[in-house]
């Protein structure tokens, strides 16, 4: 395995007396796939809003790119190339898509020595495509609101958008949730096109066939603690399960 | 990897007649616009035997829309962001009453008239920005709804502007402000005589006096260039796309990492602004401040913006819409008016239309068939 882009140590995080994220230490690869399993509760949550600055971690260390980085807000951690897809996904469907893509990072013409500044739509539109193209996507038409798109497309827009600005590391929680079945198949097939292109991905998923479908490694939570780290290949749905409600333990097995 | 993903519109598929109907309903404004000049051209003649349209009752539609029109530009920024503006009324009065105090008081103490207009401007434009401050920093910082918040600062500007003009008219302005509101870019006489004069009218005698129209005052040319402003920083700047940003989904643009809480500042004081451009034109116009001329004009302002199709929910407008609303409302008015029905009508009619504006929004919506839940 390459050196890791993402180095987690011992990281715990406490909300009064419960511990929602205990001692967690991890790696993860470029061009890795990694399915973060949990039964709710687990501290999956918890522990990707730490990694991403959201919260920020009671103890540990959470290296990136080689570095020790401490996120104060989710903006840092996006500047680092940490970028997280929510469910909701953070698209204004009244905008197009390449609206949406440059969202808040507009390309601007400038007019009278920078006094006057106009959108360069037709600018981000090329830019759009050529993100989009990377990717392999293909919308008829990018500029209509993006209300008018389905749910997996706008998927695929978030997806753009993240790839476009150059993220290094993606989180995405139940991508594939709130879906159709061939839409669900063309999201995996993005989150396999990431890691073809060595973008790691850590997905927080429950469905277990989309873990088996595009997952290198498995790691399962358990009351905030790690119970075990699996080879996909190395395992089966009804072993993770047990893992999930707490079952079969690793880290119990080696401490007795 | 060879395969593509093809990822097909979800509003694909209509059929001709719905493509038809979709373009009716996006441009009807217009096409509604157009209905009612015809009606009136028409029927004016037949039933009050004198003719709608005129170069004179062309210019009377314009110049009774410029306040309508500056309340409602900056209130079409506010709705876009889904906000709401209820106090833009009142604070074009409060800005007529101080642009003729300062005018007044900068004139006598002997400021040449000019820069006393000037001075009246920066006092209108200003003393309206410093609310729109105060209506932003209160919605955007401390999370209180824009309803409420524009609703109190309404009644507080309100008691402003009464106090400062002592419930009555500022008058006792200079001669030459007359001028200012009321002069125009171009002149059109009629008759033998006549001519088309550019800035200044020749000097009139007898009958010839009221064969000249005043195309284009200076009160309408002032609006224009607001009006294609407010265009340009709401379709071609970032301003406008954040505004659209925010009006469609708050949390996307907090994410995006836009200054959202700065921005809605700045729509409030644009808001304010442009109701305080209003007063100061009214103010040219009626040559006094009056606290009285702002606040009727607010439904109908924020009617015009309805009508023009923003969409109260944010995320969903233009500024020519918004134009076009404000001109519908001026015909009907006008044409009514000639056609000697009671003036109350206008009422009537002018909130059918309203209703009916919203209800070809909506349907809209259903002819597209939007997705909402996200599953195909």
């Amino acid at each position: 395995m390459s050196e890791p882009i993402l180095s987690i140590r011992g990281l715990s995080k406490r909300f009064g007396g419960l511990t929602a994220v205990n001692k967690v230490s991890w790696d993860i690869a470029p061009g890795e796939v990694v399915a973060l399993l949990g039964d709710n509760g687990a501290g999956k949550s918890t522990l990707i809003k730490c990694i991403s600055g959201v919260y920020q971690p009671d103890d540990g260390e959470i290296w990136f790119g080689g570095e020790k980085r401490n996120f104060s807000r989710p903006v840092e951690a996006r500047g680092a190339g940490i970028e997280t897809i929510y469910q909701d996904l953070a698209l204004a469907q009244n905008l197009d898509v390449p609206a949406n893509i440059f969202l808040g990072r507009e390309m601007k013409r400038r007019y009278l020595g920078g006094l006057i500044k106009t959108l360069d739509d037709k600018k981000m539109l090329g830019e759009s495509r050529v993100g989009l193209d990377a990717l392999d996507i293909v919308f008829p038409s990018l500029t209509q609101p993006i209300e008018s798109l389905s749910g997996g497309q706008r998927q695929a827009v978030a997806i753009a958008r993240a790839i476009y600005w150059k993220a290094q590391l993606m989180i995405m929680d139940e991508p594939t949730n709130n879906l159709g079945v061939p839409e669900q198949q063309k999201v995996l097939e993005l989150i396999r096109r990431l890691r073809d292109q060595g973008t790691p991905v850590i997905l927080i998923t429950h469905t277990m066939p989309d873990v088996f479908a595009v997952a290198d490694r498995i790691l399962v939570m358990h009351r905030g603690r790690l119970v075990t780290e699996k080879h996909t290949a190395q395992t089966n749905a009804s072993e993770l399960v047990q893992y999930m409600v707490g079952a079969l333990d690793d880290t119990r097995a080696v401490a007795t | 990897m060879a395969t593509t993903t093809t990822l097909t519109p979800a509003g694909a598929g209509l059929s001709s007649l719905q493509r038809l109907l979709l373009l009716v309903s996006r441009l009807w404004a217009w096409l509604f616009l157009l209905a009612l000049i015809l009606f009136f051209v028409i029927t004016v003649p037949i039933f009050s035997g004198i003719n709608f349209f005129t170069v004179r009752n062309s210019q009377n539609v314009l110049v009774a829309i410029v306040p309508v029109l500056l309340l409602g530009l900056g209130q079409t920024f506010v709705i876009i962001s889904a906000g709401i503006d209820l106090s833009v009324g009142w604070v074009m009065s409060l800005a007529s009453v101080l642009s003729a105090l300062a005018l007044r008081n900068s004139f006598n103490a002997g400021v040449p008239l000019p820069l006393a207009v000037l001075l009246g401007f920066f006092a209108a434009v200003g003393g309206a920005g410093v609310v729109g401050l105060v209506n932003g920093l209160i919605i955007a910082k401390l999370k209180v709804p824009a309803f409420i918040v524009t609703l109190g600062s309404s009644f507080i500007v309100r008691g402003l502007a009464l106090l400062w003009s002592e419930n009555t008219t500022v008058v006792g302005l200079p001669d030459g402000v007359r001028a200012y509101g009321n002069e125009s870019l171009f002149y059109s006489i009629r008759g033998d005589h006549g001519g088309f004069y550019v800035f200044s009218p020749p000097t009139l005698t007898g009958d010839m006096v009221r064969q000249m129209d005043r195309i284009l005052s200076w009160p309408v040319v002032a609006a224009m260039v607001v009006v294609v402003i407010c265009m340009f920083v709401l379709h071609r700047q970032q301003f406008g796309r954040y505004t659209f940003a925010i009006g469609g989904n708050m949390q996307a643009a907090l994410r995006a990492g836009i200054p959202v809480d700065r921005h809605i500042i700045k729509l409030y004081m644009l808001s304010a602004i442009t109701a305080g451009i209003g007063g100061f034109l009214s103010m040219l116009q009626f040559t006094g401040g009056s606290a009285s001329i702002g606040d009727p004009l607010l439904l109908s302002s924020i009617a015009a913006v309805i009508i023009g199709g923003v969409s109260l929910f944010g995320g969903a407008g233009t500024v020519i819409g918004t134009v076009i609303g404000a001109l519908i409302i001026a015909v009907l008015t006008t044409g009514l008016v000639m056609l000697n029905v009671q003036a109350f009508w206008q009422f009537i009619v002018v909130g059918a239309v309203v209703i009916v504006a919203v209800l070809i929004d909506q349907s809209r919506d259903l002819l597209v068939g939007r997705y909402k839940g996200g599953a195909e």
